[in-house]
């Protein structure tokens, strides 16, 4: 059975994995999953694990009622790979995150599905 | 990120060709603002049925049909049944809120090549009025077109994404809330000179920076209306338009550019797609920017419409905000911008593009009243689908720009 590209990242994510794929032919990450590199049109995408560094470039705080667990960030990070992707920036809070914050990702389970957030790592040091 | 994308495509000498050989020859709203017992249909047919009466035609002269909606993927197929029309030309295309601009080269095509004579670009939506709401509609649309590398961090769309980049603009560029909510501003300024504009009450810059909060920076008040609201247009070939009662208002441009769908795989979130559909519909009417007695955008949210008087080239990146400050596009300012209100303070049922296009034709045949231009015989309208996804430019002129 072939294995779509959302199946096999999802499924890498509820092992514990951040992975991404590395096109062979023009040598750029790809992200979101995809069957083509959108950068070259070739096919045989392989994946490999994501460092897991990455920068804030660009974050919202969403309003929520307190009662519903109130207000939270929603951010776009850009990996140290070259690729972007949407997430959250926890253990801080939503106003704190800012434009071009060092970030480090972790696999967090929600619903058992697994999903990508980050928190703040202090530059040469640890998160 | 990732590159910005480049198109090679020589608008001018592809598309230059259908330069005002198409005119809008009616156009009509029905129902803005609150419409309560309505459905879509209602709504669509009741303004197809008031433009093709304003273009002096008949509904059995109607043999070309462009129009979409939010909710049914086949919208077309009912649309033919409640107008009892038999369409030659058929266009279904759905890219949010920009299709309608969209729908009018390939329509421009058709009607060059023949195919038909009278093309029918309507919408109609009840989002206000509504019994399935918008929580169904927008659960129902978590299946019907999944993000998956975006709804697990629960971002509220649209406006997250409308906010991200307008808290990259603000990086970037040093663009202010105080900016964004100029632009809110504006429009509202517009509207209480609009009749048919839903929110006419007074709104200062104040007013809209300690608004609700949705998604920082934005408030509630740099969000869109939801309303009711019908609209439509009619093309013909520009021969007949002559013939026709109303004052012609020509095509002279139109171009649509789509990038990304998901506001996490934009190139850039401070340089939209619209730079490549301005581009290129600007060059298929031969004209720029500076060309421009005014300029209708699609203004979903306040970053909007900075957004695109940059891409389309009405002042450099990054500028936008200077250039809507001090009322530059309120009511006597440097440029006209969404003399109705737009889709801030006038109308905005789910899609608002159909309504950008009205606004111009009834600048350009000066029956606009009290937001009426001195100036008007060119206008850009410019429409915006999904999250910044989809952009479309069209270029308007009088029988003066022929």
């Amino acid at each position: 059975m072939h294995l779509s590209a959302h199946t096999h990242y999802q499924a890498e994510l509820d092992a514990g994995r951040i992975c991404i794929q590395h096109c062979p032919q023009c040598q750029s990450h790809v992200f979101t999953p995809r069957e083509l590199c959108p950068h070259c049109g070739a096919s045989g995408l392989r994946w490999v694990r994501a460092g897991g560094l990455g920068t804030v470039y660009s974050t919202s705080t969403i309003a929520r009622k307190v009662d519903a667990g109130g207000h939270y960030n929603v951010a776009l990070v850009d990996l140290d790979e070259g690729v972007r992707m949407m997430s959250r920036v926890e253990g801080v809070a939503p106003e704190a995150v800012v434009i071009g914050l060092r970030v480090l990702a972790h696999v967090a389970h929600k619903d058992g599905r697994g999903l990508v957030l980050f928190t703040p790592v202090r530059e040469g040091g640890a998160p | 990120m990732s590159r910005v994308p480049q198109s090679h495509l020589d608008a001018a000498a592809v598309n230059r060709p259908l330069r005002g050989r198409v005119a809008i020859a009616g156009a009509a709203t029905y129902g803005c603002g609150e419409s309560p017992g309505m459905d879509d249909m209602t709504l669509l047919v009741r303004a197809a049925q008031a433009a093709v009466a304003d273009a002096g035609l008949t509904m059995q002269d109607i043999d070309g049909l462009a129009t979409c909606s939010v909710n049914a993927s086949m919208w077309t197929m009912p649309v033919i049944e409640h107008l009892g029309i038999n369409p030659t030309y058929v266009d279904g295309t759905m890219i949010g809120g920009s299709s309608f601009i969209a729908h009018l080269l390939p329509a421009m095509r058709a009607l060059e090549a023949g195919q038909c004579k009278a093309v029918l670009v309507c919408y109609g939506s009840a989002q206000r009025s509504a019994t399935f709401g918008r929580k169904e509609s927008v659960a129902a649309r978590r299946f019907m077109d999944p993000q998956p590398y975006e709804y697990p961090y629960e971002p509220v769309l649209p406006v997250t994404a409308y906010a991200l980049a307008a808290a990259r603009h603000m990086h970037e560029f040093g663009t202010t809330r105080a900016h964004l909510a100029e632009v809110a501003v504006a429009a509202r300024a517009w509207a209480q000179l609009n009749p048919e504009a839903f929110m006419r009450d007074a709104l200062t810059i104040e007013d809209v920076l300690s608004a609700r909060p949705m998604a920082s920076p934005l408030t509630v008040r740099d969000c869109c209306l939801v309303t009711d609201g019908g609209g439509a247009i009619v093309l013909t070939r520009a021969e007949r338009a002559r013939d026709l009662p109303r004052p012609p208002v020509y095509v002279l441009g139109n171009a649509t550019a789509i990038w990304n769908r998901q506001i996490s795989c934009m190139p850039d979130l401070t340089t939209t797609s619209a730079a490549q559909s301005g581009a290129q519909a600007f060059a298929m009417a031969g004209m720029s920017a500076a060309d421009m007695d005014m300029a209708q955008v699609y203004d979903a949210f306040t970053i909007n419409t900075i957004l695109f008087l940059e891409d389309l080239g009405f002042c450099a990146k990054g500028e936008g905000g200077a250039f809507v400050a001090g009322g530059g596009i309120a009511p006597g300012g440097r440029l006209a911008v969404n003399t109705n209100g737009g889709g801030l303070s006038c109308v905005h049922p789910g899609m608002y593009g159909i309504f950008a296009l009205i606004e111009a034709v009834r600048q350009l045949r000066g029956e606009a009243g009290a937001r009426q231009l001195s100036q008007h015989h060119t206008a850009v309208v410019h429409g915006n689908g999904g999250t910044l996804s989809s952009q479309s430019t069209a270029v308007l002129g009088t029988t003066e720009t022929l």
